[in-house]
């Protein structure tokens, strides 16, 4: 799907920015290994992805899904299964915090909450694994206006006070507009600006 | 114990079938075909094992007992491969589930002194174990075909958090593994009231006494609870891999089959 790319991402915010089917999800998922390309090579801060371990590579260039997809269990449950996986304990608050969530939510189930507070709690899910990198996969797309532009000002908010680097795919150029240092769009998988 | 069986008598039975070829050609079920080719498969394989039997027992050889059953865990690993296509190289975890499920379990009744090391013992029990066992495999692997197809999201947002392939999959292995061995608890809990088993039919109508008959059918339920569960936990633990590559990732399943 993706051809002829050649592409630096840096630190701050890019958008990668297209239509449903320009690859844009595509190149996100070899970002952090979930998919291999035929050929060519992706860097991760120099080094070959295919020669680091896929799952510190996730954990350093960390995805927030397109849909939530909530493990079975509370919120606190969800945010401590990453660390858990490296043998890390982590406090919850700190996490729910930084996406924009109340200590309150740490033991409602996950399932239980709105779409737009579950992609909370996956963004919270994800920072608790201290990423250097966020990879966000059309993070509002299941919102409505009014939780978007909520979303968007919690990721712009760790963009400015944490300096945490973000790949943000949209397919809304306003939202890469608003949100991105820099706009990279992608049409049939290949960069059009 | 002896008793004589009339090809007259066989045959009789077919009416029983034609009431079957009735109903589906009255309801338009299209099965009349099945039937038939399912009545001729039926009697030549059966007939064939019957006369393999038949000279395994006058030979008394325990190396011919392991050649029969080597083969029936190879036709029943195809079949149960074919059942679950959707799971990408399934073939070698069903062959090892089987095997396994087979030798475990015939050795532990030996070892046990249930049976005596007989073909007459090996053969039939045998054949059960592996049939049930690869029932198991293939209804476990299945399952987890369809699992993992249903829980792409669920799978792929985990894998992006730092899990394995192992971690990922872990929840949908158990429900397979269950998938895999309820069908057998379950028709172990109603035996003898809804239904009767083969062996103790069998014995019955050869003329046993009818608590022998109950305490053998008892034996083999009880020992092909513990195949099962090996032919399924080996399978669907093994057979998960298929769906991951080396890296943790999920590899693309194709569009499923109607």
């Amino acid at each position: 799907m993706l051809r002829d790319l050649s592409l630096d991402i840096g630190p701050g915010v890019t958008a990668l920015l297209g239509p449903s089917g320009s690859g844009k999800s595509s190149l996100l998922r070899l970002l952090n290994r979930l998919a291999d390309p035929d050929d060519g090579t992706v860097r991760f801060k120099g080094e070959d992805v295919t020669g680091l371990d896929p799952r510190e590579l996730r954990r350093r260039a960390c995805m927030v899904p397109q849909l939530p997809a909530p493990l079975p269990g509370t919120v606190a449950d969800n945010i401590r299964y990453g660390p858990g996986l490296f043998g890390r304990a982590v406090g919850v608050e700190r996490p729910l915090e930084l996406a924009g969530l109340t200590r309150l939510y740490a033991d409602r189930e996950a399932d239980q909450l709105s779409v737009g507070e579950q992609q909370r709690v996956m963004l919270a899910r994800a920072l608790a694994l201290e990423p250097d990198v966020l990879l966000l996969d059309e993070p509002t797309s299941a919102l409505d206006d009014y939780t978007k532009r909520g979303v968007e000002r919690t990721l712009a908010e760790l963009a400015d006070h944490s300096g945490l680097s973000m790949v943000l795919v949209t397919h809304e150029s306003g939202q890469a507009e608003r949100m991105a240092d820099r706009i990279v769009e992608l049409r049939s998988g290949r960069i059009a600006r | 114990m002896r008793i004589n069986v009339t090809l007259l008598e066989v045959a009789a039975s077919l009416v029983l079938v034609g009431l079957a070829a009735a109903v589906s050609y009255w309801r338009r079920a299209d099965l009349e075909k099945d039937l038939g080719v399912a009545v001729l498969r039926s009697f030549l394989q059966l007939t064939a094992v019957g006369y393999v039997i038949q000279a395994i027992f006058d030979s008394d050889s325990l190396w011919l007992v392991v050649l029969l059953l080597a083969v029936m865990v190879g036709f029943g690993s195809w079949t149960a491969r074919r059942r679950a296509r959707e799971v990408p190289g399934a073939l070698p975890p069903i062959v090892l589930g089987l095997a396994t499920a087979a030798a475990v379990t015939l050795a532990l009744v030996l070892i046990l002194g249930v049976f005596d090391p007989k073909p007459r013992f090996l053969v039939p029990v045998g054949g059960m174990v592996i049939g049930n066992a690869m029932t198991a495999a293939a209804v476990a692997l299945n399952r987890l075909a369809d699992e993992v197809r249903s829980s792409r999201l669920q799978i792929e947002a985990t894998l992006a958090l730092g899990a394995t392939a192992a971690e990922a999959a872990r929840g949908m292995v158990t429900r397979s593994l269950r998938s895999g061995m309820i069908p057998l608890i379950d028709s172990t809990k109603t035996t003898g009231v809804v239904f009767f088993p083969g062996t103790m039919v069998g014995m019955l109508l050869a003329g046993a006494d009818p608590i022998d008959a109950v305490r053998l059918q008892l034996i083999l339920l009880w020992t092909l609870m513990g195949s099962v569960a090996i032919s399924a936990v080996l399978a669907t633990t093994l057979g998960y891999r298929g769906f991951f590559t080396s890296a943790h990732q999920l590899r693309e399943l194709p569009p499923k089959e109607r």
